[in-house]
């Protein structure tokens, strides 16, 4: 029995949880084929977006995806099983600590995966989209940026005793680090200290590697090939990787696997 | 200490809650032998759930130490899970999968699991394979828990109060489960605050009482530790011959006489009766029970090792 199959079992049950609740299934498949459609039918939008608008279409719905189905749906489901008492069972079996809270994770990542690969089919179908100038870029910002929300939601679940709290707790969250991840208002038009921080939250490096990667544009505006693409997402992985090593840390810190008594 | 114990504890202590906090394991020794059923018994916050979860490796004891299998069960987790069962009170199911769903999931994580189909038969659960767990009721739950433990085929099983809250049918049921599994040489290790259910299963029990160990041995050894009673009614007030080392109270015309020596004590009344005449109505001789001995270590907080 190896880890996979184990990692696997437990999030094909957790998906067909997530499957069973038919608001968060119809908002997942909505939200690509929606922002896709709602920028389309907008040119004032379109102008906004400007040239290789089906690039902004796919960088949009994997921030947004990561953000909402990876840490405010696992946040919401962790939470649910450590109050259920099911993370508190799944413990006295064969998995890991870490196998268990991969499987959670797995239906979360699957969405997000699945949201962002529907964009871009409909960012193929509906704009213009080239192909990318480095895929192995727009891969580390997905990976990474999975991982890094997925530890960021476990950790979270410390702040949360309930479902209805973690809801309330997540939600500014999520709002700081869309609003500041550069993807809507240009970093470099906010007031100082907001650019400074926006700079290193965890949002912003996903940001800054897909429209590297999709389009070889770089954090100041210039364009760069193949080549001069390496370079430039270098801050942007570190950084990923310093937000991965905080995410586990504070995991290992706080993370409950039952409710207080 | 027995060398062949499968679980083995010693000066095992266990505190909450920091400084001072609330100690309650307070320095527990025990061997469970490979094949016998071994109970705690004890009554609600003595302990037992504690004690049971660190000789599971669920937590970290405070002090003293832990083995299973030999090895540390909460350090060496990796090395034993796939050999030892564990069911806790706590039930710990996603309210909307369905019974099937969620012994799949838990088989699809073991390394040795039995049939999910095999195991739901033996807790009587098939006709409900395709309900979801919030619509069990709190007894059809406990089996699932139960199901799930024996799931991966444990050479030792943990139990945590295995049958609180079934009915009487369901709990003959489960005892009757358990037995088998003893037959096929399981090592199990139940928690219980029911007498009949130590009575009934255990080799050998030990009775907790405020996170210590104060009865101890086989429900004969323990339930020898009290004196065996004589009881009869008088029709006719008559003088009691001497009995030596008997403790005789007499209430009217009931006579209660208290022996360590059953036999000798009941032939020298049988002989006193026969050579007076006297008639012994509802004449019982028998020895201590467990629960006598258990409500005498209770409450008088004797305490008893055999």
């Amino acid at each position: 029995m190896s880890a996979v199959a184990r990692i696997g079992s437990l999030g094909r049950a957790e998906g067909v949880l997530l499957w069973r609740n038919a608001v968060m299934i119809l908002t997942a498949l909505l939200l690509p084929v929606g922002a896709t459609l709602v920028l389309r039918s907008s040119p004032e939008l379109q102008d906004v977006v400007g040239e290789g608008s089906g690039a902004a279409v796919v960088t949009a719905v994997t921030v947004v995806a990561l953000d909402l189905f990876v840490y405010y749906q696992l946040v919401t489901a962790l939470v649910a099983r450590r109050e259920e008492l099911v993370l508190k069972r799944l413990r006295t079996g064969e998995m890991s600590d870490l196998e268990i809270l991969a499987g959670a994770a797995m239906p979360s990542a699957m969405i997000a995966w699945t949201q962002i690969a529907l964009s871009a089919v409909a960012a193929a179908l509906w704009f213009t989209l080239d192909a990318p100038v480095n895929l192995l870029l727009v891969l580390v910002a997905v990976l990474l940026g999975t991982l890094v929300f997925v530890l960021l939601a476990a950790a979270s679940t410390a702040l949360a005793p309930t479902v209805d709290v973690a809801q309330v707790v997540t939600a500014p969250v999520m709002f700081v680090l869309l609003t500041l991840s550069g993807l809507y208002v240009p970093l470099a038009d906010l007031p100082g200290p907001l650019e400074h921080i926006g700079r290193v939250l965890p949002l912003t490096p996903v940001v800054d590697l897909l429209r590297l990667g999709l389009s070889g544009i770089t954090r100041d505006g210039g364009t760069v090939g193949l080549a001069g693409s390496l370079a430039h997402a270098v801050p942007a992985v570190l950084l990923l990787l310093g937000w991965v090593a905080l995410g586990a840390w504070a995991t290992r810190r706080w993370f409950r696997w039952e409710p207080r008594r | 200490m027995d060398p062949s114990a499968v679980i083995r504890a010693e000066r095992l202590t266990r505190r909450f809650g920091g400084r001072p906090g609330h100690e309650a394991v307070r320095g527990i020794d025990l061997a469970v032998r490979r094949g016998e059923l071994f109970a705690l018994l004890g009554t609600n916050g003595a302990g037992k759930t504690s004690v049971l979860e660190v000789l599971a490796g669920l937590a970290r004891p405070t002090s003293g130490s832990v083995q299973v299998l030999g090895h540390d069960p909460f350090r060496a987790r990796r090395l034993i899970r796939s050999r030892i069962g564990i069911m806790l009170q706590a039930r710990g199911f996603a309210a909307d999968l369905t019974v099937a769903e969620t012994t799949k999931a838990w088989a699809g994580t073991l390394t040795r699991p039995r049939p999910v189909g095999e195991v739901l038969e033996l807790v009587g659960l098939t006709s409900r394979r395709q309900v979801r767990i919030r619509q069990l009721s709190g007894g059809e739950q406990q089996r699932l828990g139960l199901a799930l433990a024996i799931l991966g085929q444990p050479e030792v099983l943990f139990l945590d109060e295995p049958t609180a809250g079934l009915d009487p049918a369901a709990r003959k049921h489960t005892w009757q489960l358990i037995s088998e599994l003893l037959h096929s040489g399981t090592t199990v290790l139940l928690t219980t605050h029911q007498l009949a259910e130590a009575a009934e299963l255990a080799d050998r029990l030990a009775i907790l009482r405020s996170g210590r160990i104060v009865g101890f041995g086989t429900p004969e050894q323990i339930a020898a530790t009290r004196p065996a009673r004589i009881s009869f009614r008088l029709a006719t007030a008559s003088p009691l011959p001497s009995l030596p080392g008997v403790v005789a109270s007499v209430n009217g015309s009931a006579v209660v006489l208290d022996t360590e020596d059953l036999q000798g004590t009941l032939s020298a009344v049988l002989a006193w009766a026969d050579a007076c005449g006297v008639r012994l109505h509802e004449l019982v001789a028998r020895p201590a029970s467990l629960e006598e001995a258990y409500l005498a270590i209770a409450e008088t907080g004797d305490e008893v090792a055999a």
